[in-house]
């Protein structure tokens, strides 16, 4: 028996032993590195000429330098970046760019004027998603070489096709498809002719305040500082993501110490990090907008009374309140807040009385049946289920069909919903990224080729389209802005697109983390002054 | 089989059974070849039934229709339904599993990355439930109805019916975000994460190789708690198993006889009762460690545990299907094998299955 006990407490003390020097969980970060907890399996490239998702547009705006780039202190305006000045000739068809002197990639190779023509080239021989950005301007990969040329070795000269808005051609050069590859690294790493595209897509060459040093596939990827940056190197040494993809695990990651933000969380853990006074939650407002797209090829969503109706139907101030706290707030316009041209005002508020009156008068006194399609996830379906019982009140039977994203998507792309609710990001920092998609629509029969929002809801205006035409020509800015504001309010009225929400980050952080910089758009982020 | 001993024919009753033997050998090459084609087969015809286009998730959505089209004539989508298979299993029989849309690496160089990372969770699962289910499940037994039989039957109840990822998720907020004792998700602290060398994918053992002894600690931390959560939940179905095995042969009639001859309860257990279910306890494990390989893919999105189940999750996700399809049959070719490694088991431990 003795020796039994004594068994027992050997075993005891060993296990005892044996936990204790497993070292505790860390709760604290490295000083130098700020590391994110993010749902980084969006990412399939850091190639900019490919890239055009969340995370891959956030970290190629930090590691490429663009030639030009959006101003941070107001993102409406457009500041320079690899280019530090710029002339437009007097028929509007030549821009000449000065490159900054004495610029060096994070390599210490000075960048010049061949290193830019080069990128630019790149982009529109590569012909990748975001290549239209660029080949709007009447560039293709045939003639893209004697538009877009290195005069020297700081001065680019590029050529368009139209007298486009100045403001339009630069706001498209500070897209991700601006940014400045090294062209002897990129070459030097080429494979079958692909421009060194296979190379880029998990490697770095740019100009920016940081180097792409690491990218696991659902694990991680390293950003380290690049001490070359032209405006000094950035605060801290290394960014770091981790995969992360379930939101409570980033909310006890965060309150742990492990990581010192957390970026997709949901309304639940937000709430529940409110009270954490080591907690700081930054809500940042982006340009994307929450909108429902009524499909013309419905004869009933076709009437413009019934689309007046839905728009007195749904409850603005309701679900931005609930459902949409901290993540959207209530905006009317496809142009974003925040932004050139945007349009603030908010006409339409809810009056159920008005529809019924609107719908009686359009021949559906008894309402009507109607499919309405989202996203399966949270906040779209919650949102999809108040628009069902708003709409119920005028007796408009909302039937929702919650399905994946890509589904919803592919749906939408062959315009086989009824009404859809669906988000929409401009894809550069000028009104025109957006009003083209919302416009645009050259075949509206089912086999047509611009799959836009316009021809997905079998919608088109001519005179609208028109004035849409003559905004991107427009280079006088006052008169522009002018043609924008018509263009939205009629937008706003008259057209089967009823915006509601415009998108809000919340980004919960370590209260010593400083000057975290959003942006408007997906690809706006600034790390480069960040501190902890 | 002759129980006859061959006397004058020694050397034919030999050649005889190397002959059975190799043609044991060749069948079960053929139905391994089979059903890894069926294995195909099916998840072949499930990705291609998916109402998603391939074709768009690689071109994006602001593609022009050329482009669209070459890509998709790229993939060889334009290609009848059973050339494509063809064409699949013509690449599978030679190691290619396609190009990952997602990770824009090959699927297979993608697989053996995740696979070792599954591999040591499952391997540590199994190893906790097997140590605590085998003796839980005979001691329930040996107790029949008795107060540790009601404890054991308790546990196994409760670790089979809670979903795993919640347990998971209480167990993360207990013991690493309450208490601090364990490290949290993810295989490795960023600290650690680039200072150890990959060699064999197993980061704990590279980790030790290397000499890195807080790296190795480090991912120990971090493995425990996936660990146990599913060691908890094979332990449920290990003990629960052996229990109802070791119930049946207690109430042998052998049983009674070596009681009844005096020898010691812990020979009568152990030697000869256990003894004779020790080949079917073995197939329990083993069955368990096959499931836990496919089945860990909520545990892992909990613990962000970067494995297989995780990587087609995500592949799911992004439309990924040459991923879905590699990874799959990964996991399928594992299950196969270890079906068919259990049978030889049966072969090797127990003569009266020839």
């Amino acid at each position: 028996m003795k020796f039994r006990s004594v068994l027992r407490m050997t075993t005891a003390a060993v296990m005892f032993g044996l936990v204790s020097i497993i070292p505790p969980a860390y709760a604290e970060t490295p000083a130098d590195t700020l590391i994110m907890a993010n749902a980084i399996d969006g990412v399939t490239s850091f190639d900019p000429a490919e890239v055009f998702e969340f995370v891959g547009g956030e970290i190629s705006n930090n590691v490429y330098l663009r030639l030009i780039v959006r101003d941070e202190t107001n993102f409406a305006e457009v500041a320079g970046g690899v280019a530090e000045s710029w002339e437009v000739s007097q028929d509007g068809l030549t821009f000449t760019f000065k490159i900054r002197d004495g610029l060096t990639f994070a390599s210490g190779a000075a960048v010049t004027a061949e290193d830019a023509a080069f990128s630019l080239q790149r982009v529109v021989k590569l012909g990748k998603s975001p290549a239209f950005i660029l080949t709007q301007f009447g560039w293709s990969a045939e003639n893209v070489e004697e538009n877009v040329r290195a005069i020297d070795a700081r001065t680019l000269e590029l050529k368009i096709s139209q007298p486009f808005a100045p403001t339009l051609v630069l706001n498209a050069l500070s897209a991700g498809v601006g940014a400045v590859v090294e062209k002897a690294v990129v070459l030097a790493n080429e494979k079958d002719g692909d421009l060194g595209h296979d190379w880029l897509r998990s490697n770095s060459a740019g100009a920016g305040a940081f180097v792409l040093r690491a990218w696991q596939p659902n694990e991680a990827i390293v950003l380290e500082s690049n001490d070359n940056f032209y405006r000094g190197a950035p605060k801290l040494k290394r960014i770091v993501y981790r995969h992360v993809p379930e939101a409570t695990a980033q909310r006890l990651m965060l309150e742990r110490g492990d990581v010192d933000m957390a970026r997709a969380l949901g309304a639940e853990q937000l709430d529940a990090l409110e009270s954490n006074p080591d907690i700081k939650i930054d809500i940042a407002q982006k340009a994307t907008v929450l909108y429902l797209g009524l499909n013309e090829k419905v004869p009933e969503l076709a009437d413009p009374k019934v689309q007046e109706a839905i728009r007195l139907l749904v409850d603005y101030q309701g679900i931005a309140g609930t459902i949409l706290k901290r993540q959207y707030q209530v905006h009317q316009s496809v142009l974003a807040k925040g932004g050139f041209a945007a349009l603030e005002e908010q006409p339409h508020a809810r009056d159920v009385e008005k529809a019924k009156a609107l719908l009686a008068e359009a021949g559906f006194s008894k309402g009507f049946n109607l499919e309405l399609d989202v996203f399966a996830a949270a906040p779209f379906r919650d949102v999809g289920e108040a628009l069902q019982a708003n709409f119920a009140e005028a007796g408009i039977n909302v039937s929702l069909v919650a399905s994946d994203r890509r589904q919803t998507l592919t749906k939408y792309r062959a315009r086989n919903h009824q009404a859809v609710l669906m988000v929409w990001s401009p894809d550069y920092g000028d009104p025109h990224s957006t009003i083209d998609f919302f416009l645009t629509n050259p075949d509206n029969s089912d086999e047509g080729k611009a799959k836009t929002a316009a021809w997905r809801n079998a919608w088109f205006d001519a005179e609208l389209k028109g004035l849409a035409d003559a905004a991107i020509l427009e280079s006088d800015s006052a008169a522009r802005k002018e043609m924008y504001t018509r263009l939205q309010q009629s937008l706003q009225t008259d057209s089967p697109f009823v915006v509601m929400f415009q998108q809000t980050e919340p980004v919960a952080m370590r209260n010593n983390v400083e000057n975290w910089v959003s942006g408007p758009a997906f690809d706006t982020y600034v790390f480069h002054g960040i501190t902890k | 089989m002759s129980m006859q001993p061959a006397i004058d024919g020694t050397e034919r009753e030999g050649s005889r059974a190397l002959a059975s033997r190799a043609t044991a050998a060749g069948w079960f090459a053929v139905s391994l070849v089979l059903t890894l084609l069926g294995l195909i087969l099916v998840t072949f015809l499930i990705a291609r039934v998916v109402p998603i286009d391939p074709v768009l998730v690689m071109v994006g959505d602001r593609a022009t229709p050329e482009a669209y089209e070459q890509a998709r004539r790229s993939m060889g989508l334009d290609n009848p339904l059973y050339w494509q298979f063809l064409e699949y299993v013509g690449s599978v029989a030679i190691g290619d599993l396609g190009q990952s849309v997602m990770t824009g690496r090959e699927v297979l160089a993608d697989t053996m990355r995740a696979f070792p990372a599954t591999l040591e969770l499952a391997l540590a699962a199994t190893l906790i439930g097997s140590l605590l289910g085998v003796p839980a499940g005979v001691l329930a037994a040996v107790r029949r109805g008795r107060l540790s039989d009601h404890v054991v039957r308790l546990v196994s109840l409760i670790g089979y019916s809670l979903p795993v990822f919640w347990l998971g998720l209480v167990a993360l907020l207990v013991f690493y975000a309450r208490l601090g004792w364990v490290a949290g998700p993810g295989r490795i602290d960023i600290a650690y994460q680039y200072s150890v060398p990959a060699m064999t994918g197993f980061v704990m053992l590279d980790a030790l190789l290397a000499g890195e002894w807080a790296a190795a600690g480090n991912a120990l931390s971090h493995l425990i708690l996936p660990a146990s959560i599913l060691g908890y939940v094979s332990m449920a179905f290990i003990a629960r198993m052996t229990r109802s095995l070791m119930i049946e042969q207690l109430s042998q009639e052998y049983v009674l006889a070596a009681r009844a001859k005096g020898l010691p309860a812990r020979t009568v257990i152990w030697r000869h009762a256990f003894g004779n279910v020790l080949v079917q306890v073995i197939t329990v494990i083993t069955l368990t460690f096959a499931y836990l390989l496919e089945g860990a893919v909520l545990t892992e999105t909990v613990f962000a545990w970067p494995g297989l189940g995780l990587y087609i999750t995500q592949a799911l996700f992004s439309a990924d299907l040459n991923a879905v399809l590699g990874g799959t049959l990964v996991i399928g070719v594992c299950f196969v094998l270890i079906n068919r490694g259990v049978e030889l088991l049966y072969r090797i431990f127990d003569p009266r299955i020839r």
